[in-house]
């Protein structure tokens, strides 16, 4: 039992971290002398400038941000229902917000890869927080549907 | 002892008014402005020194993606030099005050290449140990939506939603309890009705 709960949470706080990381680092594409992500463009001959005001670009920062508000609220939520629900009952709120982070972390990261030939040169590849972004989508969602299934035993 | 440390107090005195400290340069850090449009930036100092006669003011620009920067203006002995060579031939002009401390110059008829890096550099002799300060230009053709307001609204939105519903959850619930409440309270007070009126035709 405790194992199991165990393993429920490290992958939660897993998912969480690669959230945090993705959106914090964020070093979404890279070329041979220039990384541009989510926040600022650096590159090595004229320093760092803070990134276009683009609607979409906003837009995906939004959405990350909201999932990381939105994980870190369900872990919470985990704890609070660990110890108020009653036996038998399932962690829907908990999942339901695991969920919605999940896709979030999709939407942001379909929104950027569609909308990024619009201010990213031509010939960079997409670096490894973008990586990071997809692998904690699917993450998210199997945390998520666990928290849906479980029921609350002892 | 005494007369010791006071020879010590005054030669210190005496020493420290001789070195000049430090100048602090401000500017703006950011200024959009759109094609065609005239700007001001603004440079101004803090010294620990009243204003001197040779304060001295100069500007230098660094083209966006370049590593090169050339001077545009040059404020000294009283008098204002503008660029009559470079990119702001005619464009510039000195709208400052040095007596106030203010070293501020008015670019005129903003073109897209003036992209850059506006850098001013103050001294006020004797205080000529300071940072110069940069400012950054950014033209535009149409005013563009400022970073942050989209995201801060998205977000602002969807966590409004979610309080939202949570209000209203909690609403119902109470409604609905309320309700229940006030039935199983007029039931019971019905039956107590009853059980009074026949105990008083009983009697």
């Amino acid at each position: 039992m405790l194992l199991l709960l165990l393993g429920i949470i490290f992958l939660h706080l897993a998912a969480l971290v690669l959230l945090f990381v993705s959106t914090i680092v964020s070093v979404w594409t890279t070329g041979e002398s220039t990384t541009s992500d989510l926040w600022t463009n650096c590159s090595t001959a004229s320093g760092c400038n803070p990134a276009s005001t683009g609607e979409w670009i906003q837009s995906v920062q939004a959405v990350m941000i909201l999932s990381i508000i939105f994980s870190c609220l369900s872990l919470f939520l985990f704890f609070c229902q660990l110890f108020t629900l009653q036996k038998g009952g399932r962690f829907f709120l908990t999942g339901t917000f695991q969920i919605l982070a999940s896709l979030f972390v999709m939407s942001g990261a379909i929104i950027y890869t569609v909308m990024s030939p619009e201010w990213v040169p031509e010939g960079n590849s997409f670096g490894y927080s973008y990586i990071l972004a997809w692998v904690a989508f699917p993450l998210a969602l199997i945390s998520g549907l666990i928290y849906v299934i479980l029921r609350k035993r002892e | 002892m005494l007369t010791f440390l006071a020879l010590t107090s005054v030669v210190l005195l005496g020493i420290v008014p001789e070195q000049s400290q430090a100048i602090a340069i401000y500017t703006g850090w950011e200024r959009h402005a759109l094609v065609g449009s005239d700007i001001r930036l603004s440079c101004s100092f803090f010294s620990w020194r009243w204003t001197s006669e040779d304060v001295t003011f100069s500007w230098t620009y660094r083209p966006d993606g370049s590593r090169d920067s050339i001077s545009i203006f040059h404020y000294t002995g009283g008098a204002a030099y503008v660029d009559n060579k470079g990119p702001f031939r005619d464009r510039l002009e000195f709208v400052g005050n040095p007596g106030r401390r203010d070293g501020s110059i008015l670019l005129k008829n903003l073109e897209l290449n003036d992209n850059g890096t506006f850098t001013c550099d103050a001294k006020n002799p004797p205080d000529i140990v300071g940072r110069p300060s940069s400012v950054r230009l950014l033209v535009f053709e149409k005013v563009p939506i400022q970073a942050g307001v989209i995201t801060g609204a998205i977000i602002g939105v969807v966590l409004g939603l979610l309080v939202l519903i949570v209000v209203i959850y909690y609403l119902m619930r109470f409604l609905v309890a309320r309700r229940v409440f006030s039935l199983s309270v007029s039931k019971h007070g019905k039956k107590k009705k009853e059980g009074s009126q026949q105990r008083q035709i009983k009697v």
